[in-house]
């Protein structure tokens, strides 16, 4: 039985009511935007970047808890991250909130402070609330010039 | 006791045997996360009494079969009970013929039947079409598509902060060149009854015709098309306690008899021969194929189910359960009503501070309640209110005050939750 503990963290909360990193960033190399159409998330996010290196990301728009605290933790991690570094923690964390199997421990370990967010695995129609950043990154690095859909 | 001394809402309590109603529903017995269902997204769809659930049982299991085509005993029998249910709508909405009463897929189709049929035939460059701000998207889209087509334009009639349509505004749209006017009898995500009879008779007055989308309002009054006049209206079975797929377009019968059909096939026609085609009379002209034989048979059933608890017992009951709603919902500290005409039924929608919509309904369902959240298919209406979504609990006749009670505690907990 998962209790809602299980999923509104005290973390999650606590980067919901003061989500780090927030605001748009006037220089940034590349901004990406994502919609989440069915509950009408949105969100844009700033990255700058130096010699395959995320120096500075911040991101705004509007969004439930578990989006908008999954975008401040994210945020928080990729500072100082490699291009390819980010590129693994996406599929690290997309796989462990999308696949049926057990979590890898190694996997969760790796995670850091993002494992507040694997709650959401419990509550199938909230995961994409928490990948919606990540997609959104995913297109900002690949320097996609169309918005990033959950649909 | 003299009855002058009953408040009211106690009046209107008890309109209603509702634990009586309650049992007929089979699916309200459930359990959500180990709580009593409490089913408040009745405006998204509406439960099924077991009278609705049996007569579709019923059809499948004793006499399934094509309609207007066999002449064994099971065609007739399937047909009579169609046609029956043809009927049984004729009178529901008071309409002056069958030949009025057009089964669609549901609301949706209806208004996409009367834009595609009625409006790609009679509108030209120039001409206007007026919607509101309010509308659901499936009032929305077809006349864009329309106006794509055709090169009329959408004129829309804005509403104020309460939710309600500014009248002038609408008096000052209409003009020479309005050929039709769509707008919703209520309004899916803020409640709002809108004053139609007054709006169809400002349409016809500049010889517009009316639609009414009647998608909200079927499940939550009487409605009689030949008192308002419309020329048009359309509700979905799914809404009023029948089942999916099933709905209604009425239309009067002068203009559907001019109108050309909207899909060719089966059914629709009196002779065909690889040159010509004659289209059969109304309504089956806009009938092509086999229709959804079950979900007519099944609409049937849930008109009888709610013309036998009668439209004015629950318009009643809701009004007094609505009320009871809006104010237990102002002792919730923090919550902001999303619509407040004066003339609403039977919807909260709603905003919390500091708390997305999204996260109350994930935390309304652990407690068995289900409740909307989202834009509603009516994202103009979030862009006035300015709000991503809301969030949204709907109520229908068997809905109880103790419900809304464990609705305002749950959404005290949400508050907990984000402490
Ligand atoms: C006001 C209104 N109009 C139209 C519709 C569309 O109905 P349907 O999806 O049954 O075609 C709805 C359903 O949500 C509605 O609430």
């Amino acid at each position: 039985m998962f209790d809602l503990k299980d999923l509104y963290q005290e973390v999650i909360v606590d980067h919901n009511r003061s989500p780090r990193n927030f605001g748009k960033m006037d220089n940034a190399d590349r901004v990406a935007e994502g919609f989440n159409p069915i509950c009408g998330d949105r969100l844009n996010l700033y990255l700058k970047l130096d010699d395959g290196r995320i120096a500075d990301v911040s991101f705004d728009g509007s969004g439930c808890a578990i989006s908008t605290a999954s975008a401040s933790l994210m945020t928080d991690e990729l500072k100082g991250k490699s291009i390819v570094e980010a590129e693994t923690m996406f599929n690290n964390f997309h796989q462990l909130l999308t696949d049926d199997k057990p979590h890898d421990i190694q996997r969760v370990e790796h995670l850091g402070k993002l494992a507040a967010l694997l709650g959401v695995k419990h509550y199938p129609t909230r995961v994409k609330c928490a990948t919606l950043c990540w997609h959104t990154l995913h297109s900002a690095l690949e320097d996609n010039k169309t918005p990033v859909s959950t649909e | 006791m003299n009855s002058k001394n009953i408040a009211p809402d106690i009046i209107s309590s008890s309109i209603l045997d509702v634990d009586a109603i309650r049992a007929d529903f089979p699916i309200l017995r459930q359990k959500i996360h180990g709580k009593p269902l409490v089913y408040l997204d009745n405006a998204a769809t509406a439960q099924k009494p077991e009278q609705v659930i049996k007569t579709l049982d019923n059809y499948y299991r004793e006499y399934n079969a094509n309609i207007h085509r066999g002449i064994h005993t099971l065609s007739q029998k399937a047909t009579e009970a169609y046609e029956g249910a043809r009927v049984k709508v004729q009178h529901f909405i008071n309409a002056s013929s069958i030949k009025e009463i057009i089964f669609v897929r549901g609301t949706t189709e209806g208004i996409n039947l009367v834009a595609q049929s009625y409006g790609r035939t009679r509108l030209k460059r120039g001409d206007e079409i007026i919607i509101s701000e309010m509308e659901h998207h499936s009032n929305i889209v077809p006349w864009q598509l329309l106006c794509e087509q055709t090169g009329a334009v959408l004129k829309v009639i804005p509403m104020n902060d309460a939710g309600e349509l500014i009248m002038e505004e609408f008096e000052k749209l209409l003009g020479k060149k309005t050929r039709l006017v769509s707008v919703g009898h209520i309004s899916n995500a803020l409640g709002t009854i809108n004053p139609i009879e007054k709006i169809i008779k400002m349409s016809h007055a500049y010889n517009a015709v009316a639609l009414i989308d009647g998608a909200q309002a079927a499940p939550h009054m009487a409605i009689d098309v030949q008192a308002l006049d419309c020329d048009f209206y359309a509700f979905s079975g799914h809404k009023l306690f029948g089942p999916t797929g099933i709905g209604v377009v009425y239309g009067k019968q002068s203009l559907l008899e001019d109108m050309p059909p909207y899909q060719g096939g089966g059914d629709m026609i009196k002779m065909v021969t690889l040159e010509k085609t004659l289209f059969n009379d109304l309504p089956y002209k806009f009938e092509a194929g086999t229709p959804h034989i079950a979900g007519v048979i099944g609409l049937g059933a849930a008109i009888d189910y709610v013309s036998d608890i009668g439209l004015e017992n629950i318009a009643a009951y809701e009004h007094g359960l609505t009320d009871y709603a809006i104010s237990a919902a102002s002792g919730v500290t923090g919550l902001k009503l999303i619509g407040t005409a004066r003339d609403k039924a039977s919807i909260l929608s709603f905003i919390m501070d500091g708390i997305h919509p999204h996260d109350i309904g994930t935390i309304l369902d652990q407690e068995g309640i289900a409740i909307r959240t989202g834009h509603h298919c009516a994202m103009p209406v979030m862009e006035h209110f300015h709000v991503p979504a809301t969030a949204r609990a709907s109520f229908a006749f068997y809905n109880k005050r103790e419900e809304v009670d464990q609705l305002m505690t749950a959404l005290e907990k949400c508050k907990e939750v984000f402490k």
